[in-house]
């Protein structure tokens, strides 16, 4: 956490460009490099810049702990679960092609958009829980030596 | 190989060689940075926008932050100089020979005879814009063709999270039960 204005208002001023290209990294994954992982890892940072600055608690109050945990899983299940709906829908295991009964091309669009989105995420839960926990534990370790 | 190329590889190698003399793990944590964000410009050089994406998001921005974050843990000097051992020097020197032994035996960059060419590559840049119909075929071979695989990765990235939660969040329980 800083004092330092000019970089509190720099951290303010950036953190929904980094965001909004986050997205944009995820949903135009398909027409141009990018795709779940990358925004993910990006989506983290823009979290991880607001907590250098901010503090990690006004960023916990944004983001609980209980949820991003629940997201490390969630992502997962979403990849999975449309592999097994694809399943249920008489394909093969993640063969998106039967997920859009009018054109198989439609239904790769959409398991493509739904397994990436389930990258995502992942990627992005799993990199803030992990970065999180670490700078909590640099946060306690400086507050018991001063203590 | 053009000079961007040489120039590329040049600055690699010289923040390589720095980053092994340094004793300042601050310093160490940014030229890491550094030599990831110079690997992003050089696949970038080599058609792989996906991949120098990939580099520069995670070596050069987040694994450098959670390093900075670790030495928040620890401390930012290197405790001990090392020594100059003769032994692991020896078995470092060795592996790289038989590395760069065994890249004679590779195709050239770009040949399109190699190997990696003529398997199922042929088949997703022929029949991908039919079969998935997605412009990036990067993405249609990561999420559908080895769809698998990612689904697979994306499971070692959770289970990445379960690892650090499961050794780091006991910690915090540990100074409400000493007081």
């Amino acid at each position: 956490m800083t004092e330092d204005l000019i970089l509190r208002v720099v951290t303010k001023v950036l953190t929904p460009f980094i965001m909004l290209f986050a997205f944009y990294t995820q949903f135009h994954g398909d027409y141009g490099p990018g795709g779940g992982f990358q925004a993910g890892v990006i989506l983290a940072a823009a979290f991880v810049l607001n907590a250098l600055t901010f503090g990690l608690p006004q960023v916990r109050k944004a983001l609980p702990d209980r949820i991003m945990i629940i997201g490390t899983g969630l992502g997962v299940l979403l990849y999975a679960g449309t592999g097994m709906v694809s399943l249920f829908r008489g394909g093969n295991l993640l063969e998106y092609g039967v997920l859009d009964h009018h054109s198989p091309v439609h239904g790769q669009h959409l398991g493509i958009l739904l397994v990436e989105l389930g990258v995502g995420i992942t990627v992005t839960s799993v990199m803030w829980v992990i970065i999180s926990t670490f700078m909590e534990r640099a946060v306690e370790d400086a507050e018991g030596g001063e203590g | 190989m053009t000079y961007v190329d040489a120039f590329l590889l040049t600055l690699l190698v010289i923040t390589a060689v720095s980053v092994a003399g340094m004793r300042n793990l601050f310093a160490a944590a940014v030229f890491f940075g550094i030599y990831s964000l110079l690997s992003a410009a050089w696949m970038t050089v080599l058609d792989s926008p996906d991949v120098a994406y990939t580099e520069a998001a995670v070596g050069a921005g987040i694994s450098t932050v959670l390093m900075l974050a670790t030495l928040g843990l620890t401390s930012d000097r290197e405790k001990k100089d090392p020594i100059l051992k003769p032994l692991p020097l020896f078995i470092v020197l060795a592996t790289g020979m038989v590395l760069l032994y065994g890249t004679l035996d590779m195709p050239a960059f770009g040949d399109p005879m190699a190997p990696i060419h003529q398997h199922v590559a042929p088949h997703y840049l022929n029949d991908s814009p039919q079969e998935i119909g997605v412009p990036n075929i990067v993405t249609a071979v990561l999420a559908s063709y080895r769809g698998y695989d990612t689904m697979g990765e994306t499971t070692v990235v959770f289970t990445a999270a379960v690892g650090v939660l499961a050794m780091l969040i006991g910690r915090r329980q540990r100074p409400s039960e000493a007081s």
